[in-house]
């Protein structure tokens, strides 16, 4: 099943891309919406991450694209953001939460420079969003994984995007910060935002997000949640893998071969009518 | 003394030159190393510094020349070629960053080597020196050389400075740097280019085997010190100037003493002198904390058996000797001492004619920690559904550390039990 939204915040068209030579997602096609949550779900090794990391332009696809906002990435990096997995940096650098949290405010236009008085205005507030406020000067070292995920999530803030893409922000928190989380997606929509989260526990899913992408390395579904979650849908995602996919795909990673000719790479595309 | 206010006054020019040269170099290497040594790329810059030398070895051979710059223009281009290599390697086979390190190294250094040998063995006339890239030729630095350091050191602490906050990100996080639209590819080219340049200037003082102490050093004792990244890259460029004046200093006094290998002793020792007694992170203060916990859980356990014999007996300060103790848990003869001790000079026992007895504080604190002991027991049984004779040993150590804040919490979360598992009372104030 693959429903296709009224406004689009993400295209992401035939794409496929694989990880240490292993081909991890093949031919992904999928439009999303604006101004919804979003879960990627899907079981361990479905490839959710690969996917995300394709989309921010950190991992290069074997073919396909992806458009925001009927655009290049390049051309609208400033209206997206990024929350990486919290484990993808090493926190026992010296640095206290503010500076974590300004970093969000590093941009091209400012390089160079000094933040303004008004980057650390953004910065406290977004801070304050999160309920960390508290640990402005707390060192990163010092802090829970709960607490690492908030500061995180404050940097993306203070970015001041209108799509934001989070891999796994739920895993390994405390309740305190799923709490918290939680009412600031809540808050995040009301203002329009579109926040597209990687996530893999299928019994929080429905509760979390209006909009569902069921992935197991191949699209399983994309629609409105209540009509994503549908018994057999679920099944095909999390019954397992594909057998002869999972063959072809070691098979290739084995013979290093490509995942696709070169005349049918797609590297580029228009982009979806309509899209703001 | 005379000699110490001697090299001070830096009447003698050349001790002037060697000892500004160093320090300039110790500074500028220890800052962009910084950056090196937080990236975790430590191992690259002993990789770079072995790989210049074929480059100042060709940049001879084609022009004849000594002079800094054009020896150091060499050094940069092998630097690069290195350090490009290196990361080729790691992406497209199937080697690990450590093994194209090692063999880049030794390949280019190799190479190095037999250019070096070659030239020496041509009989141009003004060679003399160049084999001292291998170890050093700091004290035959000349002001010219001066110069060229110190235009190098200022070039490399103005990109430090304009470029401070990204190089930081891209410390951090540089995958982020990327996504927030920062020239990614451009500041990492500086980066490495700052580091290549300052390790082609400092391998003129200590040499190629000995450079790489200058990068990653300093920077790993200022890490001791602090949590601030400007204070580390103060404290390590303080480190890096301290180290070549020192080293200076002592091949200046001493006889026929090579400057290079000093420096390296004299940063060394401060690395060593930082990573035992810097606060919080050194291994000084580590052990004082595990001694602090050891004395906290052997006067705890002492008063909870002093607890133990006062509801034996039914009274609240009974007078009791080391051998009652003993009956109630198993102390070492000397540790019990050590233990009463302290427990005395905070007047939680007063001594007595026969023996010891608590004092009122001394029993509030014994209530506590059985009154913590038998909450967390509890806790096992009620909410971790542990069974009754699995649980002591679990609560003889958490009951040392729950503080009052999480006290609180299982008070209220176990609703102010009266007995614990085993039946026992639970003391209260």
């Amino acid at each position: 099943m693959d429903i296709r939204p009224e406004k689009t915040a993400i295209e992401v068209h035939n794409l496929t891309a694989s990880y240490n030579r292993k081909p991890v997602l093949w031919d992904i096609d999928f439009s999303l919406p604006q101004g919804q949550l979003i879960g990627i779900v899907g079981p361990n090794g479905s490839g959710k991450t690969t996917l995300l990391r394709n989309m921010m332009g950190l991992m290069k696809p074997d073919s396909g694209y992806v458009n925001m906002f009927g655009k290049k990435l390049d051309e609208v990096r400033e209206r997206v953001s990024y929350v990486p997995q919290r484990e993808t940096v090493d926190w026992d650098f010296p640095a206290n939460v503010m500076d974590v949290v300004m970093m969000g405010r590093y941009r091209k236009s400012n390089l160079f420079k000094r933040l303004t008085k008004k980057d650390k205005d953004i910065a406290t507030e977004a801070l304050e969003k999160v309920n960390m406020l508290p640990y402005a000067n707390r060192q990163i070292s010092q802090l829970s994984g709960g607490q690492q995920q908030r500061v995180f999530i404050a940097r993306s803030l203070a970015q001041q995007a209108d799509l934001y893409l989070m891999d796994e922000p739920f895993v390994g928190v405390d309740a305190a910060t799923e709490e918290s989380i939680l009412t600031l997606l809540s808050e995040m929509k009301k203002e329009g935002k579109t926040v597209v989260i990687v996530h893999h526990d299928l019994q929080t899913a429905y509760e979390y997000f209006d909009w569902i992408v069921l992935l197991n390395t191949r699209l399983v579904a994309s629609g409105p949640k209540q009509e994503v979650f549908e018994t057999e849908l679920l099944q095909e995602a999390y019954g397992g893998r594909l057998t002869v996919l999972s063959r072809i795909g070691d098979l290739m990673a084995k013979k290093d071969f490509p995942m696709r000719e070169s005349e049918f790479k797609e590297k580029e595309g228009p982009g979806d009518e309509g899209a703001s | 003394m005379k000699e110490l206010l001697e090299f001070l006054s830096f009447s003698n020019p050349n001790v002037r030159v060697v000892t500004f040269g160093t320090m300039f170099i110790g500074m500028s290497a220890a800052m962009v190393g910084s950056f090196a040594f937080l990236r975790k790329r430590s191992l690259i810059g002993d990789a770079i510094a072995h790989a210049i030398l074929p480059g100042i070895a060709i940049s001879f051979m084609v022009t004849q020349s000594k002079s800094p710059y054009i020896l150091m223009f060499g050094a940069l281009i092998s630097g690069w070629a290195a350090m490009l290599l290196i990361e080729a390697i790691t992406k497209h086979s199937k080697l690990k960053p450590d093994t194209a390190i090692g063999l880049v190294l030794s390949v280019f250094f190799g190479v190095g080597i037999l250019l070096l040998t070659h030239i020496q063995h041509s009989g141009a006339g003004n060679q003399a020196g160049l084999d001292q890239f291998l170890f050093g030729k700091a004290a035959s630095m000349t002001k010219d050389d001066l110069v060229a350091y110190s235009v190098v050191a200022s070039i490399l602490l103005a990109t430090v400075f304009l470029l401070f906050k990204e190089f930081k990100l891209m410390s951090f996080n540089a995958e982020f740097a990327q996504i927030s639209g920062l020239p990614v590819k451009s500041l990492q080219f500086v980066l490495s280019s700052i580091t290549v340049l300052a390790i082609a200037t400092g391998i003129q003082a200590v040499g190629v085997v000995l450079m790489a102490a200058l990068i990653i050093t300093p920077a790993a004792a200022a890490r001791s010190w602090t949590e601030n990244l400007v204070k580390m890259l103060f404290i390590a460029g303080f480190a890096g100037m301290l180290s070549g004046f020192v080293g200076s200093y002592i091949s200046f006094t001493a006889p026929n003493m090579p400057t290079g290998p000093w420096i390296v002793m004299s940063l060394s020792a401060i690395a060593v002198i930082s990573l035992v007694f810097a606060p919080k992170r050194g291994l000084w203060s580590k052990m004082k904390r595990q001694r602090e916990n050891r004395e906290k859980i052997l006067t705890e356990n002492i008063l909870k058996a002093i607890y133990h014999l006062s509801e034996r007996r039914a009274a609240d300060f009974p007078v009791i000797d080391e051998e009652d103790l003993q009956e109630i848990r198993q102390f070492n003869s000397d540790e019990l001492k050590k233990g009463l001790r302290l427990l005395k000079k905070r007047f939680l026992i007063l001594r007595q004619a026969e023996g010891f007895r608590l004092s009122e504080e001394g029993l509030t604190e014994a209530k506590r920690v059985v009154r913590l002991h038998r909450l967390w027991e509890m806790y096992l049984t009620q909410r971790m559904r542990l069974k009754a004779d699995h649980i002591h040993p679990n609560a003889e150590t958490i009951e040392h550390i729950i503080s009052p804040e999480i006290e609180e919490e299982l008070l209220r979360e176990l609703g102010y039990p009266d007995k614990d598992p085993h039946e026992s009372p639970i003391p209260y104030k």
